[in-house]
């Protein structure tokens, strides 16, 4: 009898264990996008298989039945549309582009082989022949695959994003503090904000080709003048719930700090930013969304490497593929899109501790 | 100038008689160069693609730019270190029409390879008014006199009559305005103030990139346009227009794009700028080599998405020596596109002067000029010097032959006779103020466009 007892218990602990285990867990699945797994995990350690099964289809079930909805509207309308490059493609010509890219990805990466075979053998015949000076190393010079070209994009976002958040984060907390520093601001960042990216760009793309006026730097011009236009249009989204977040502090943790009489660089590193960070990071996952839109018109129109770019030169193409290769494009941007914002959640809730963010 | 033209003839001669098939010392070796997707584009994705960029040690990365605009600030400010360009590009930038800059043409990249295409309706419209053959086809080359009386009743409903061309000084621009005025139409005037180049206009032009052309007319804000390859046959694949007319039967051999370099470029890189243009003759050779044997390796490269990327059938069609006007209506077109044979790349001075004055003609040079600034102008802009040394240098190699290249030009071609025009009038880039007063439809000497009236 009290083994079985102690067995028991021993099971309803394990149990229990696990279940606190699949609820942390939780956290980190809906962080991803996955939450669907909680249910499922649940009903594999035995909770009731009928009150899971109700969570599984409507996280699980109901987005795949959309998605195959959305599928088979796609593939049974696309056909019915005559544009003057074909039918519009539907999901899977859009596929058969998506391995297409992927064979052009190889197909580039062997001629960019045989191109450092060419530099070695010509700088190995440069050297028997004693003109060690004609050794040449250079980088390969061929187009870049679709791979490349989001790599750009991520990188321009990510660096537009960095300059940006620099910028915005001060500023904001200046602003959340100083009543006086908010009423400088302030008009300013009304009249900027609701500015266009594509107002931006020419005017960025004199100013930096006047300004950067290397062409051998660190950074390419068009990098630069992608990367700008980010940090111009995705400064004020961060910069306002810096400042929101820093103004609605709780009064009386400002009034501990004086009374701890706390200098400004403590009081902003122990205090301050703790307690706005949930508001920062909302900010910055807006800015950072509001930052990858922005880059795609901007490369689109100023002909800048990445993606945009690619959408526009397929474009220009018109070739029977060209919009089934859009179509990948426009795919593609929505997932690299829904990752950074997942990115951006996850740092989140690493860094903020409140149960309301 | 004369220093430059001084140094470089003493640097090459030097080189010429050290060793021959010596590489160049390059002052450049990385070089980035734009281009436009159009089919004329080839000799750049051929030298690249055949190696002759690297057998010259120059490591080139090509980019397709937007539009022509971005194309030419891409080569002022240096992003680009060249490009292939309309021909009146570097003559307007030098002369300080539209930006000013001072760019050079040692190279010139291909004749003809233009058409100017109707949408179905006006073909529509059109087609009772153009004689027939024997058979029943329309007989070419179509005047735009067939034309006129659709644009007469789009004015009797005042409604505009528009169509596309690719840049303001675009060898497309000239052309269309060449054929309309040819019929009878009057395409419109720039002035100084008024830079629409629609001033008492018949027909009124206006700019659409290339790439953009079928689309445009698609959409209806255009009726026809005028457009390098492919896409003339875009349209007629897409069935949207017809083609009425290439302007090889505008005009027999006529100069089209150049390569373009900033002045300053070719001055601080004088041996890049001559090993480019030796990789450049090369591929140009190689394009026209044995009757077009190679055309169709070129389009395969061509159709490629990096370079002109539209589907290979379409590419090919005027590539390789066939032009379809109507659907199903292919004639022969061997010469469509020439980009070595009759001297093709000579960049000859009597080529820009044609382009100056048809400038003039229609009012982007605001003035009447002496017959000496066409001749200075044209020997600042295009550089047959360059150009023949580059040719020696590849003759010398064993890389070409010594008869392939003019080399007692002195830059003019003899005169078009007037058979090989459209409308009969010939021209000798000898007289280019006679040859505007000769032209029935535009400026003539002492007439000025002033407050949309022509004055004079």
């Amino acid at each position: 009898m009290t083994a079985i007892d102690t067995n028991t218990l021993d099971i309803e602990a394990r149990r229990a264990r696990r279940f606190a285990r699949i609820n942390k867990a939780d956290a980190w699945f809906s962080v991803f996008g996955l939450s669907w797994m909680t249910p499922i995990l649940k009903a594999a350690a035995g909770d009731n298989p009928r009150a899971q099964a109700g969570e599984i289809w409507r996280l699980l079930g109901v987005p795949l039945l959309a998605i195959a909805i959305f599928l088979t509207l796609w593939a049974s309308l696309a056909p019915k549309v005559q544009t003057s490059l074909g039918a519009v493609p539907g999901p899977a010509q859009v596929w058969e582009q998506v391995g297409e890219l992927h064979q052009d990805a190889i197909r580039e990466g062997e001629r960019e082989a045989a191109f450092y075979e060419r530099q070695e053998a010509r700088n190995a015949k440069h050297i028997a022949s004693g003109n060690a000076d004609r050794v040449r190393d250079r980088a390969y010079t061929g187009k870049p695959t679709y791979y490349d070209q989001i790599w750009t994009s991520i990188k321009t976002v990510l660096f537009g994003f960095l300059i940006a958040s620099i910028v915005a984060i001060p500023l904001g907390i200046a602003a959340g503090l100083s009543v006086t520093a908010n009423a400088a601001l302030n008009p300013l960042i009304q009249i900027f904000k609701p500015v266009s990216p594509l107002a931006w760009l020419p005017i960025v793309t004199m100013i930096v080709s006047a300004v950067y006026s290397t062409n051998d730097g660190m950074f390419s011009k068009s990098f630069l003048i992608s990367a700008i236009t980010v940090t111009l249009c995705s400064l004020w989204p961060t910069l306002i719930n810096t400042s929101l977040g820093v103004a609605s502090i709780d009064k009386d943790l400002v009034s501990v700090s004086r009374v701890l009489k706390m200098n400004t660089y403590t009081k902003i590193t122990k205090l301050v930013l703790p307690s706005a960070l949930p508001l920062i990071f909302t900010g910055l996952r807006l800015s950072l969304g509001v930052g990858w839109m922005v880059l795609i018109a901007a490369e689109m129109l100023a002909q800048n490497p990445g993606l945009g770019k690619f959408v526009w030169d397929e474009f220009q193409n018109g070739s029977s593929q060209s919009l089934a290769r859009i179509m990948v494009a426009v795919l593609t941007i929505g997932i690299i899109g829904f990752l950074l914002d997942r990115v951006m959640y996850a740092l989140q809730s690493m860094f903020t501790f409140s149960n309301n963010r | 100038m004369k220093n430059t033209f001084a140094l470089l003839l003493a640097s090459t001669s030097l080189l010429a008689t050290a060793a021959s098939a010596e590489m160049l010392a390059l002052e450049k070796e990385e070089l980035t160069f734009g281009f436009i997707k159009l089919t004329d584009m080839a000799p750049l994705a051929v030298a690249y693609e055949l190696g002759y960029f690297e057998d010259e040690g120059l490591f080139v990365r090509l980019e397709a730019q937007a539009n022509w605009k971005v194309l030419l600030d891409g080569v002022i400010d240096g992003q680009l270190d060249g490009a292939h360009m309309l021909a009146g590009q570097p003559l307007a930038a030098t002369i300080g029409y539209g930006t000013k800059a001072h760019i050079i043409t040692p190279f010139s990249m291909d004749l003809n390879g233009n058409a100017i295409t109707v949408s179905n309706d006006i073909w529509d419209e059109m087609k009772p008014n153009v004689p027939t053959m024997d058979d029943g086809r329309p007989q070419h080359p179509i005047s735009a006199s067939a034309l006129a009386p659709v644009v007469e009743g789009y004015k009797d409903r005042g409604e505009p009559f528009n169509m596309g061309m690719v840049f303001p000084v675009s060898t497309h621009n000239y052309e269309i305005r060449y054929w309309l005025a040819a019929g009878g139409l009057k395409p419109g005037y720039y002035s100084a103030q008024d830079i629409s180049g629609q001033i008492d206009a018949d027909v009124l032009l206006s700019v659409t990139p290339p790439p953009q052309m079928p689309a445009t007319m698609e959409a209806g804000t255009i009726s026809g346009y005028a457009v390098g390859e492919p896409w003339n046959q875009q349209a007629v694949f897409k069935g949207i227009g017809v083609p009425v007319i290439t302007d090889y039967d505008m005009w027999k051999n006529n100069p089209e794009k150049v390569f373009g370099i900033t002045a300053e470029f070719a001055e601080e890189n004088p041996n890049t700028t001559l090993a480019l243009t030796k990789a450049l003759i090369r591929a140009a050779m190689w394009l026209d080599a044995n009757d077009n044997a190679n055309r169709e390796e070129a389009v395969e490269m061509l159709s490629r998405s990096e370079y002109v990327g539209a589907d290979a059938d379409v590419i090919a069609n005027s590539m390789t020596g066939f032009f379809e006007f109507e659907k199903g209506d292919v004639r022969p077109a061997p010469d469509f596109n020439v980009f070595f044979r009759y001297n093709a790349t000579y960049p000859f001075y009597s080529d820009a002067i044609w382009y100056l004055t048809q400038m003039r003609r229609w009012g982007q040079i605001d003035e009447t000029k002496p017959d000496e600034w066409y001749f200075e102008t044209a020997a600042d802009v295009y550089r047959p010097d360059i150009y023949l040394q580059a040719a020696r240098l590849l003759v010398d190699e064993g890389m070409a032959d010594e008869a392939a290249f003019p080399w007692d030009s002195d830059g003019f071609k003899s005169p078009t006779p007037a058979a090989d025009i459209i409308d009969g009038i010939s021209y000798d880039g000898r007289a280019p103020n006679a040859y505007i007063d000769s032209l029935p439809i535009g400026l003539k000497s002492g007439q000025t466009v002033v407050d949309s009236k022509v004055e004079g």
